[in-house]
Order: C-alpha cells, then sequence, then structure tokens
C-alpha cells in the first residue's frame, strides 16, 4: 500500500525541482513584467509604490519617435540578415553536399563563431572595423581607396553589423541545411538524375521543396535570434551613431539601465514578445498548411496509382 | 559538365572554396589571437601586420593577480579581471551542473510516466527561446532586489540562467531518453532497484551524449552571457564579459589587453567546439531536422 503511494508520488518528485524553477526564475518574472508594464516605476521604488498608468506607456510609445525608429532598424535588420544569410547558407550546402575529405573539420571550425561569446564577437569586428588600425580600412588604403567610416556612418554602421552577423550566424543555417540535405530520401534523388534531370533542376525542383519543412524551422529559429541580438552590437556601436544601430532589445536595456523607466521597458519588451509571437505563430501555421497539403496530394496519388 | 562533377567528389574548385570559407570563418578569430600576442607600438605602427615578434605581455596584464610569478612589465595589476574570471567559472559551472541535475530528473518524469505530450515540450522550449534576455531585464533586476534579496549574489544569477536553460536541456534531454529502450529499465525493476537507482545506474550511462551536449549549451550561454549579469551583479561578483564592456571606452581603447581578455573569454567555448562538435552539431539540428 505505502509503496504504491511512493510510486505514483515519484513522477512529482522528479518533476518538481526543475518546475518551482521555472516558476520562480521565469514565469514569475514574465507576468511581472506584464504587471509593470502598466506602471510608471523607477528602480529606486517598490512595486507596490509605483502609481498604476493603464495603457499610457503602451500608448507614448508609439508617439516616441526613438522607438519607432528602433522598431524600423530592428525589422531592417532582422529581415536584411536573415534572407542573407538563408540563400548564402542554403547555397552553400547545396553546393557542398558531397563526400568530400575535411567536410567535418570544416563543419567544426563553422561552429566557433557562434560559440563564441557575443561580447567577444562584437570586439574582433570593433578591432577590424577600427577607422585606423583596422584590417578593412587599412587593406583599403594599401590599395589606394578611400577609408570607409564603417562604424561611424549611420548608413554604414547598419550594414556593418549586418556584415558581422552574416559571418556569426551563416553557419548555423548552412549546418541545418546540409543536415536536411543528407536526410532526404536517396531513392528520390537517383530517379531524378535517372531521367536526366541536372544539377540546377535537382536542386530548385526536387531537393529544396523536399527541404521546405526544415528550411521554414530553420527561419523561424534564426529570426527568432536576429531579434534578440544584443550584444555584439552594444560592443560595436552600442546603437550609435544617432539611433541608426539602436536595436528594440538595446533600446529595452537603455530605457530601463540609463532612463531608469522600467516601466516603459516593460512596455516596450512586449511589443517585442508580441512581435515575435505572431511570427511564430504564423510559421507555425504555415508550416501545418504545408503538412496538410501535402498530405492531400499524397492520398491523391495513392488513389490513383493501383 | 555539371553531370560529370555530380557523385565525382575531386573537383579542385570544390576544394578551393573550401578553403576560401575557412579563411573567412577563422579570419578574424586569428586576428584577434595575433593581436593580443602584440604590443601596442605593433597595433599601431602602419607596417605589415604579420611581422612582429609575439609576445605575453598582455596576457600577463590580465592575469597578474594569478600568476605564479610577478611580472616585470606590469607596474600596476588590476586584480578585477582576474577576480572576474573566477566568477565565470564558479558561475557556468554551478549553472551547468544544477541545470542538468534538474533537467535530468525532469526529463526522465516526462518520459516514463507520460505527463506531458512532446509537443508541449518542444512548443514550451521554442517558446522560451523566442524570450529574449532583453525582456527578462526588467522583471528580473525588479524581482531579485526587492523580492528576493538575491541581487548580486551568485545564487541569484545561477537561478536565471538555470530557468533560462531548463526548457531546452528537458526538451533534448527527453529526445535521447525515449530511445532508451524499457526492457533494460524493466529488468533493472526485476533485479529489486528502486526509481532513483533505475535512473542513475541504467538510464544516466545511456545517455550521456545527450548529457554532453545539453552541458555544452547551458555553459556556454551561463559563460557569454552579458546583460542580465551587468543588471545583477556588483562590484565583486562581476563576469568577465561585463569587464571587458566596462573596460571598452569611447576613445582610448587598450586593443592589445583587451584582445588578451576576449581570448582568455574565447578558449573554452572553443575547445568544447574541437572536443565535442558532433554533439553540438546535435544539438543545433535536433530542433530543426527531427522536429
Amino acid at each position: 500500500m505505502k509503496s504504491s503511494s511512493l510510486n505514483k508520488l515519484t513522477p512529482y518528485f522528479f518533476i518538481a525541482p526543475a518546475g518551482l524553477v521555472l516558476a520562480l526564475g521565469l514565469l514569475y518574472p514574465i507576468s511581472y513584467m506584464m504587471y509593470a508594464s502598466f506602471l510608471d516605476w523607477n528602480p529606486s521604488q517598490l512595486i507596490g509604490e509605483a502609481d498604476w498608468v493603464g495603457l499610457k506607456n503602451y500608448s507614448t510609445l508609439w508617439q516616441d519617435y526613438a522607438f519607432r525608429e528602433s522598431l524600423w532598424v530592428t525589422l531592417k535588420f532582422a529581415f536584411s540578415v536573415v534572407l542573407i544569410e538563408m540563400i548564402l547558407g542554403l547555397s552553400l550546402a547545396l553546393l557542398l553536399d558531397r563526400n568530400m575529405r575535411g567536410m567535418s573539420a570544416l563543419r567544426t571550425i563553422f561552429i566557433l563563431p557562434m560559440m563564441i561569446a557575443p561580447i567577444v564577437v562584437g570586439l574582433m569586428w570593433r578591432y577590424m572595423y577600427h577607422p585606423s588600425i583596422g584590417v578593412f580600412n587599412r587593406t583599403l588604403n594599401s590599395f589606394g581607396f578611400e577609408s570607409i567610416p564603417w562604424l561611424s556612418d549611420s548608413t554604414w554602421a547598419l550594414i556593418s553589423i549586418i556584415i558581422a552577423d552574416i559571418w556569426q550566424w551563416t553557419p548555423f543555417i548552412f549546418i541545418l541545411c546540409l543536415a536536411a540535405l543528407q536526410s532526404l530520401p536517396r531513392s528520390t534523388l537517383e530517379a531524378a538524375r535517372m531521367d536526366g534531370a541536372n544539377a540546377w533542376q535537382q536542386a530548385f525542383y526536387i531537393k529544396i521543396p523536399l527541404m521546405m519543412p526544415v528550411l521554414i524551422v530553420t527561419l523561424l529559429l534564426r529570426l527568432i535570434d536576429a531579434f534578440k541580438v544584443l550584444e555584439v552590437i552594444l560592443v560595436m556601436t552600442n546603437g550609435g551613431p544617432g539611433l541608426s544601430t539602436e536595436i528594440i532589445a538595446l533600446r529595452i536595456s537603455r530605457t530601463a539601465s540609463e532612463f531608469r523607466e522600467l516601466g516603459v521597458a516593460a512596455a516596450m519588451s512586449n511589443y517585442l514578445l508580441i512581435l515575435l509571437l505572431l511570427l511564430t505563430l504564423s510559421m507555425f501555421l504555415y508550416n501545418r498548411f504545408i503538412e496538410q497539403h501535402r498530405a492531400k496530394s499524397f492520398n491523391a496519388i495513392g488513389k490513383t496509382s493501383p | 559538365m555539371t553531370k560529370k562533377t555530380v557523385g565525382r567528389p575531386k573537383n579542385p574548385a570544390f576544394y578551393a572554396l573550401m578553403v576560401a570559407l575557412l579563411v573567412m570563418s577563422l579570419g578574424p578569430i586569428i586576428m584577434m589571437v595575433t593581436t593580443s600576442l602584440k604590443l601596442n607600438v605593433d597595433i599601431m605602427s602602419d607596417a605589415s601586420s604579420l611581422w612582429f615578434s609575439p609576445t605575453l605581455e598582455n596576457y600577463e596584464t590580465v592575469l597578474c593577480d594569478v600568476l605564479w610569478y610577478e611580472p616585470v612589465n606590469v607596474d600596476y595589476c588590476n586584480p578585477t579581471f582576474s577576480r572576474a574570471l573566477g566568477n565565470s567559472i564558479f558561475i557556468a559551472l554551478m549553472s551547468t551542473a544544477i541545470t542538468l541535475i534538474l533537467g535530468c530528473m525532469a526529463a526522465y518524469a516526462l518520459v516514463r510516466f507520460k505527463f506531458m505530450g512532446r509537443g508541449t515540450i518542444s512548443m514550451t522550449s521554442l517558446m522560451m527561446r523566442m524570450v529574449p534576455p532583453a525582456v527578462l531585464l526588467v522583471p528580473v533586476f525588479g524581482i531579485w532586489t526587492f523580492n528576493y534579496g538575491l541581487d548580486g549574489t551568485f545564487a541569484g544569477i545561477v537561478l536565471v540562467y538555470v530557468a533560462m536553460n531548463l526548457p531546452f536541456v528537458i526538451w533534448i534531454l527527453q529526445s535521447f531518453i525515449v530511445q532508451v529502450p524499457m526492457q533494460l529499465e524493466e529488468a533493472a525493476k526485476m533485479d529489486g532497484a528502486n526509481p532513483l537507482q533505475i535512473f542513475f545506474l541504467v538510464v544516466l550511462p545511456v545517455i550521456t551524449p545527450g548529457l554532453a551536449a545539453a552541458a555544452i549549451f547551458t555553459f556556454r550561454i551561463a559563460w557569454n552571457e552579458f546583460l542580465l549579469a551587468n543588471a545583477l551583479l556588483n562590484r565583486d561578483t562581476r563576469t568577465v564579459p561585463v569587464t571587458i564592456v566596462n573596460s571598452l571606452t569611447e576613445y582610448d581603447i587598450d586593443w592589445g589587453v583587451i584582445m588578451a581578455t576576449g581570448m582568455l573569454l574565447a578558449i573554452p567555448p572553443i575547445i568544447f567546439t574541437f572536443v565535442a562538435s558532433k554533439q553540438i552539431i546535435t544539438g543545433m539540428t535536433a530542433g530543426a531536422v527531427k522536429g
């Protein structure tokens, strides 16, 4: 009798510690943030002393030029890095999907930029973009070209952080695409080759459509991460010059620590969460739609074939 | 033409492409290593950057407090960095250990006692991945300071890191535990082992690769994280990323020293990459490829 009730409790005993930590360290803070976004709250106050201001934080944000600007910068940054990285990563994977010696070494080296601390990645690129001692301007100068104001001009600064992000994250997409390619059914590819499809046709009509589910998940993961990038940009430009590279994550941390408006920062965090949630949901729905569509067409094939 | 190259791996063009990719991805890292071995005179000089006499002086400056000898070139020893290094190591190891223990237990229970579907777990894991650290900044700062009284302590930062990493770790360990054959556990049960013994002596040894992947991912996040560490920790408990950002000023940057600091921060992840690249790739691709 006793042992059976003990057995019934075992799963709870196993899950309880993790559940407790998640509740204290993640769920409580997030719900706290939802609540704090309705307050006029600065870091020296207890939350109970802060005034309730309703939706004021949310509405003032839309009148705030700096916020709209940083939202725009975030969207520009996220979509351009993801687009370029997807194209580069996918084409590299298609090109290098063959049994070559040194492939595993290449993959190992490729992971390095993602493993190293973002702070350090920012440091490396800030050094390389340095106006006088950086390698880019030195190379340009030695060939007789003018120096480029990599981090001090607002247009170039955005391009520079995009380049650094591409360097860091293209390997992620490459590795995922390569794994997807290598798990494609060999027989289908063999059949296509037998029918005389050339490399381009194989890639566009067979491989990419078959990889679609993986590509979409990859796109989603990368997009989510692109909205979270903070440290690399913090070290390289700290959002400047002006507001040209101040992405939302950076704006949140500055609103909290420099302007000391925790309520506004929380409202901004909520906007960012809603944006990410919408992205995730739309990808999910799209993925489900594709799966159903495919299941239907498979059924159709099954019915017509003897 | 293209048909011939398909399935014929030995094409020099592809090797050239591979070498180019290697150079591109390693270039910035190598540049950091060489800069950390240069004197400021060499960094600033216009002469070719490949010819210089390497020196460990920058590393001596950084580590002056923990070296067993008195470095000759260091006039004033700043203990900030060596203390931060100790803090970083402690925080990262503690977070990893606690996350793994809690994650293992939870993942095991979720699989064996069929609590929640795998779909729920992977959905939660994805949702958690969605939450940017910047979003946690405000609430964590507020709660840790006013409610828990954990600001500036190791316990406070370890709690955040464990909570941040748990969903992913549970999810990845689950996919390994599912593969452990039930018969193995039943046999152990027959022999009179209790659930704890089954877990530690039967299941744990089988899922070591999954544990390695989870450990590396957790360690990396705790070791590299800046934002929350910056908000929560004080002068004595600060980690290395925070000290690096603090020593970056607008104009006068001591590039040699700061690159040496960056190198020291980068070395553990680099070692992990070379030792366990297979596990890392498993962890990375598990989300997308297997679903």
